[in-house]
Parts: C-alpha cells; sequence; structure tokens
C-alpha cells in the first residue's frame, strides 16, 4: 500500500473463447452497476434530483401557503440589485482572502517546527490538531463566551494588558474578525497535518546539497520546502477555499449574520431566505449561485488533477 | 519528480515511512543542530500549542465554574470552586440522554451505511469494467464539493415530499448520499494484487463473495479510517439535522447545544457543560485511535 499507483488495472480476464469472452464482459458490466448501485442511487436522489428541483425553484416564487408561481428569471434580477446579497458576497470572499492565506502559512509554520528536532513532539501535535474533532457548534459556542463583550474573558485580557474592550458583539469589523479567528483555530491542524505529510515526502539529500551550496535556513526554507511542498499547497488551497465559501455553523451560532448584515456570508443568507424569511426560491437562488462558485473549483481542481495523473 | 507525486503518495511517505524523516534529523542533529536551537523552537511550539488548546480548556473552566462566575469583573482563569451543578440542570433541563441516544444512532447508522455502501462502489471503480465507468466516477467525485446549503431548500422539499422529514430517516439518507469514501476505497482496492482476487475466481467465487470474504478482511485500515471520518462527520453535521429534525427529542447533540442556547437567558455555563458532553466522545475517539485519524485525513488527500 506504500505506493498507490492511480492507474487502472481494471479486472484481469482469464482467456477464454470470443463468445464466452463477451458474456464475461457483460456479467461484469452487470455486477460492476450493481455494486456501483447503492451508493449512486442515494446520490442521486439526494443530491442529483434537489441540484435539478433547486433550480427549477429558483425560477419560481412561493407565497406563503399558496402553489409556487414561475418567475424566470425575477428571482436573479432582484439577487443582482439586492445589496445584501452583494454585500455576502463580499464578506464571503474577504472572509475567504483573510483565512485561507493564514491557514496555508500558519500551517506550514507549524509543519516545519513540528517537524524538526523537538522533545515531545507528538503531544505537541496532538494539541495542535485536536480542534480538528470539535464540531461547529460547540467550537461556535465557546467563541461566543470567550469573544462575550461585557466581561468576557478575551475583553478581560485585553483590559488587562491596558487595552480598551473591543464591541465583538456590536461592531461589524470585530465580529467579523471573531469569527475568522475561530474558523482559523479550528482549520490550523488539517493544514498542519497535510503539510506535514508533504514535508516527510521531501529528500534528506536535498537540504544538505542545499546546505554545502551554503544555502542559508531561509534559503533552504524559499528554494527547497516551499516548491516541494507544492502539491499539498495545491490540495489545501482548494480545501480552504471551498470550507470557507461554505462557513455556515460557526457564523450560525456566533453572530446569526449579525450585527446587521455584517457577517452574513452566501451560505447563511441562503438559509435565512430559505428558512427563516421563507423566500424558498429566492433561498434557492442562491444556493444556485453558490453551486456554480463551488463547480468552478471543482472544474479548476479537476482539471489539474488530471494533468497529475498524466504525468505520471 | 514533485509534479508526479500525488499527495496520497506524500501521505503515504509521511504515515508509513517515517524513517525519511527520523534521517533528516539525525543529519541535522549532528551538522548544525544547537541547543539553543531546541530551546527556541520548544518555546514557540509550547506557546501555539497553549495557545490552540486554550479555548478547550475554557470550555472546562466555564463547565465546572458556579453559574455566571466567568462573567463577574476580575480576570480570573480557574474556577473558585469546582462544581457539577451545570451538567445536573441540563440533564435537569433538556432530555441529554435522548439526544446522546440520537447522536449515537444517527451516527452509527449513517456510518454503517456510508461505510458499505462507498466500499462496494469503491470496489466496483477499482476491480470492475464496465461501460460509463469513469465517467460516473468522476461525476461521484463531483458531489462531494456541493455544499449542502446550496441545495437545501430543495433537498428539505424532497425529504417532505417523501415522508421522512423529522425522523431519523430523514437525517440519515442524504446523510449517507456521500461519495467521500469512494475515492479512498478505490485507490486502496487498486492496490490489492491481482492474483488474490484471481486465486478466488478459479476457486468459483463471485464477485460479491469475493468482496465480503477475500477484499474486507485485507482492508481493516480502510475500513477503519473510513469508519472514523464518517462518523466524526456525522456526529458533528449541524446544518442538515438544524432543518431536516424539529421534533426537541429527536434533536442529536448539535442542535440541542443550539436549543439550549436559544433559550431566553442562556446558561452559558450549562451550555459549556453540554458542549462538553458534545464533544468528549470524538475526543476521546481521537486520542485512542489518532493514527488511523491522522492517516485519514492525511489520505483524504486527493478529492
Amino acid at each position: 500500500m506504500t505506493s498507490v499507483s492511480t492507474r487502472d488495472r481494471g479486472a484481469v480476464a482469464s482467456p477464454r473463447p470470443r463468445a464466452g469472452q463477451r458474456t464475461a464482459r457483460l456479467r461484469e458490466s452487470l455486477v460492476g452497476w450493481g455494486f456501483a448501485a447503492p451508493n449512486l442511487v442515494l446520490m442521486s436522489l439526494f443530491l442529483f434530483v434537489p441540484i435539478i428541483w433547486a433550480l427549477i425553484l429558483s425560477f419560481q416564487e412561493t407565497k406563503g401557503f399558496g402553489d409556487p408561481e414561475w418567475v424566470g428569471l425575477e428571482n436573479y434580477g432582484t439577487l443582482v440589485s439586492d445589496p445584501v446579497f452583494w454585500q455576502s458576497l463580499g464578506q464571503t470572499i474577504i472572509f475567504t482572502l483573510v483565512t485561507v492565506p493564514i491557514e496555508l502559512l500558519g500551517g506550514l509554520g507549524l509543519a516545519v517546527l513540528l517537524n524538526s528536532v523537538l522533545p515531545a513532539r507528538g503531544v505537541f501535535r496532538t494539541a495542535i490538531v485536536l480542534p480538528m474533532v470539535i464540531s461547529g457548534v460547540a467550537s461556535g459556542m465557546i467563541a461566543v463566551i470567550m469573544f462575550y463583550e461585557s466581561n468576557g474573558l478575551v475583553n478581560k485580557i485585553l483590559n488587562a494588558i491596558g487595552l480598551d474592550s473591543v464591541g465583538w458583539q456590536s461592531e461589524g469589523a470585530p465580529a467579523m474578525m471573531s469569527v475568522m479567528i475561530a474558523a482559523i483555530w479550528l482549520r490550523l491542524g488539517f493544514n498542519m497535518i497535510i503539510y506535514l505529510a508533504g514535508l516527510q515526502s521531501i529528500s534528506p539529500e536535498l537540504y544538505e546539497a542545499a546546505r554545502i551550496d551554503g544555502a542559508s535556513r531561509w534559503q533552504q526554507f524559499r528554494s527547497v520546502t516551499v516548491p516541494l511542498v507544492g502539491p499539498s499547497t495545491f490540495f489545501l488551497l482548494i480545501m480552504n477555499v471551498i470550507a470557507s465559501f461554505q462557513v455556515f455553523d460557526l457564523i450560525f451560532v456566533m453572530t446569526g449574520g449579525g450585527p446587521g448584515n455584517s457577517t452574513s456570508v452566501l451560505v447563511t443568507y441562503a438559509y435565512r431566505n430559505g428558512f427563516q424569511i421563507r423566500e424558498q426560491g429566492y433561498g434557492a437562488a442562491i444556493g444556485i449561485v453558490i453551486l456554480i462558485i463551488t463547480l468552478i473549483f471543482t472544474f479548476i481542481q479537476w482539471k489539474t488533477s488530471r494533468t497529475r495523473d498524466l504525468a505520471e | 519528480m514533485a509534479e508526479t507525486t500525488t499527495v496520497v503518495q506524500i501521505a503515504d511517505a509521511a504515515l508509513l515511512g517515517e524513517k525519511g524523516a527520523a534521517r533528516v534529523q539525525r543529519r541535522r542533529r549532528r551538522q548544525s543542530q544547537t541547543r539553543k536551537g531546541i530551546v527556541w523552537r520548544t518555546l514557540i511550539a509550547t506557546v501555539v500549542a497553549i495557545a490552540v488548546i486554550f479555548p478547550l480548556y475554557w470550555m472546562l473552566v466555564v463547565a465546572f465554574s458556579p453559574r455566571g462566575e466567568v462573567f463577574e469583573p476580575g480576570l480570573r482563569l480557574w474556577p473558585s470552586t469546582l462544581t457539577l451543578e451545570n451538567f445536573a440542570k441540563v440533564f435537569d433541563r433538556v432530555p441529554v440522554i435522548d439526544w446522546l441516544g440520537n447522536s449515537v444512532v444517527i451516527g452509527v447508522i449513517v456510518t454503517a451505511l456510508t461505510v458499505f455502501v462507498n466500499l462496494l462502489a469503491g470496489y466496483a471503480f477499482a476491480r470492475l469494467r464496465f461501460g460509463g465507468r469513469n465517467a460516473v466516477f468522476i461525476l461521484a467525485l463531483a458531489t462531494m464539493m456541493i455544499p449542502v446549503q446550496a441545495i437545501m431548500v430543495a433537498q428539505f422539499k424532497l425529504v417532505s415530499g417523501l415522508g421522512i422529514y423529522g425522523t431519523y430517516w430523514g437525517v440519515i439518507l442524504p446523510g449517507a448520499a456521500a461519495a467521500f469514501g469512494i475515492f479512498l476505497a478505490r485507490q486502496f482496492f487498486i492496490g490489492i494484487p491481482d492474483e488474490i482476487i484471481e486465486a478466488a475466481r478459479i476457486d468459483g467465487a463471485g464477485h460479491f463473495r469475493i468482496f465480503l470474504q477475500v477484499v474486507l478482511p485485507l482492508c481493516k485500515p480502510l475500513i477503519a479510517v473510513l469508519t472514523l471520518l464518517t462518523l466524526m462527520g456525522s456526529w458533528n453535521d449541524f446544518a442538515w439535522p438544524l432543518i431536516a429534525l424539529n421534533d426537541n427529542a429527536l434533536f442529536t447533540l448539535p442542535i440541542g447545544l443550539l436549543y439550549l442556547k436559544n433559550q431566553t437567558s442562556p446558561d452559558y455555563n450549562a451550555i459549556m457543560a453540554l458542549a462538553l458532553i458534545s464533544v468528549l466522545p470524538m475526543v476521546l475517539l481521537f486520542i485512542f485511535f489518532q493514527r488511523y485519524f491522522v492517516q485519514g485525513f492525511a489520505r483524504s488527500g486527493i478529492k
């Protein structure tokens, strides 16, 4: 299992007469579809059907308990002129642009640190990875208490070192910052683990050679480490961007999108429209936008991993 | 060399070949490793580790503190007295045992179902030849990128239409519609030597028997990884159960946590007590099966 090739081997067919071979192939085809079927049925029913349904819903308007009305592109028209939608999209992008680089750099930095000679490395690794298993809701609750505006721990610490309290719940920018900090806390461990895996595949000889050439630590990091963890960086970039575009639990629990709409992001706005205001058609239209953005990223990743397969 | 290395291979090298890393370290130690460097690095690692662990420590402090104490003026980093009153209150006020039970039932069924159908499909994509195989495989992988929030309104209508809204099955079935394990399973099955399967074939075993009696017993690490990751995903899931459940007796722990918080005057000590109850099973699981967790995460590398 040490070196898994992505090349297909397929099934091995033993030599048989031609007609027998054809039946064998047919049988294998049936068995293949049979094996894949339970998974495919579940996915078709609960993922593909809803996608198509969401698309249809996005062209409809639901009023109370009445029948949905076909309104064509009206929901998308509303979307374009809806300031809260643009604000939510902008905040989604800001959230992504701030958290992803910190997660990547922090993850790589920690991986390098915890890959070096260090006493009790295992303990440090466990500690930093641990938040990964905590649910978004529990993390959000912990963050709510720590960032509590009046006499929460964070403000108390700020006061203790002579700074003013921050309006984590009443002001937009600090509220967003508190959500970002919680998200980074939750995801840093995952980034570190993947980078650690990447680092350990780098051949020690490369560092040796760099040292002989007189490269400093920083130069070794820049010219050996960073390029050689490229595949990990690429993978993490995609995973982090997608996770950031889908950040829901933390925001829902910590701020509910507030104060005002200052921490509203696409998914919380879609939830609000679909289930709180009950404008289901409009909520579905926002969902379609999220889906399109996600598909673009999926496509990029698929393209790139295909080139990688071909290179092998 | 870098271009031809997949993330999975990197992960393998990391997880199975600590030897390489050990070699780097020996060499480094011999050459430029100073005592001072180690001290500095240990210091930085300690500070970061404490910062990361601190919120979890704070959960413990709040859960075991007398009510309201953490919000009193003055910086206090530990409880004045350790108390269990918050836990007593939680058990008194909300159906914790039900919620725990729901989380376990849903988690176990989702996990068993998902892992089984993923293994079957992974086997098909790895070892069986059928028309449209590659297209379907790519389509299946693409579904992993679909955020539940993008299609939740339609999913909600679907589940209502099927008459399973507000039931276990309304949470379980959409939860099990996952391609997550297919890729992992496929990679694993491709690595099984042809000879083993061929030998079983010659003995006259059908594909399903080969799968159950020959292939699965060889895949214990794969099954362990898939089980842990799926269970954790289901246990921590929030968005979908929030939509699919309406009866407070059927809530899972994350939804119950939100329910407790939404009460008129939130009792944060009680909330942290419940939060602790909700995260403890996964933390313990993580500590016991750490190797598999890490392996699983690193290996879920390529999507």
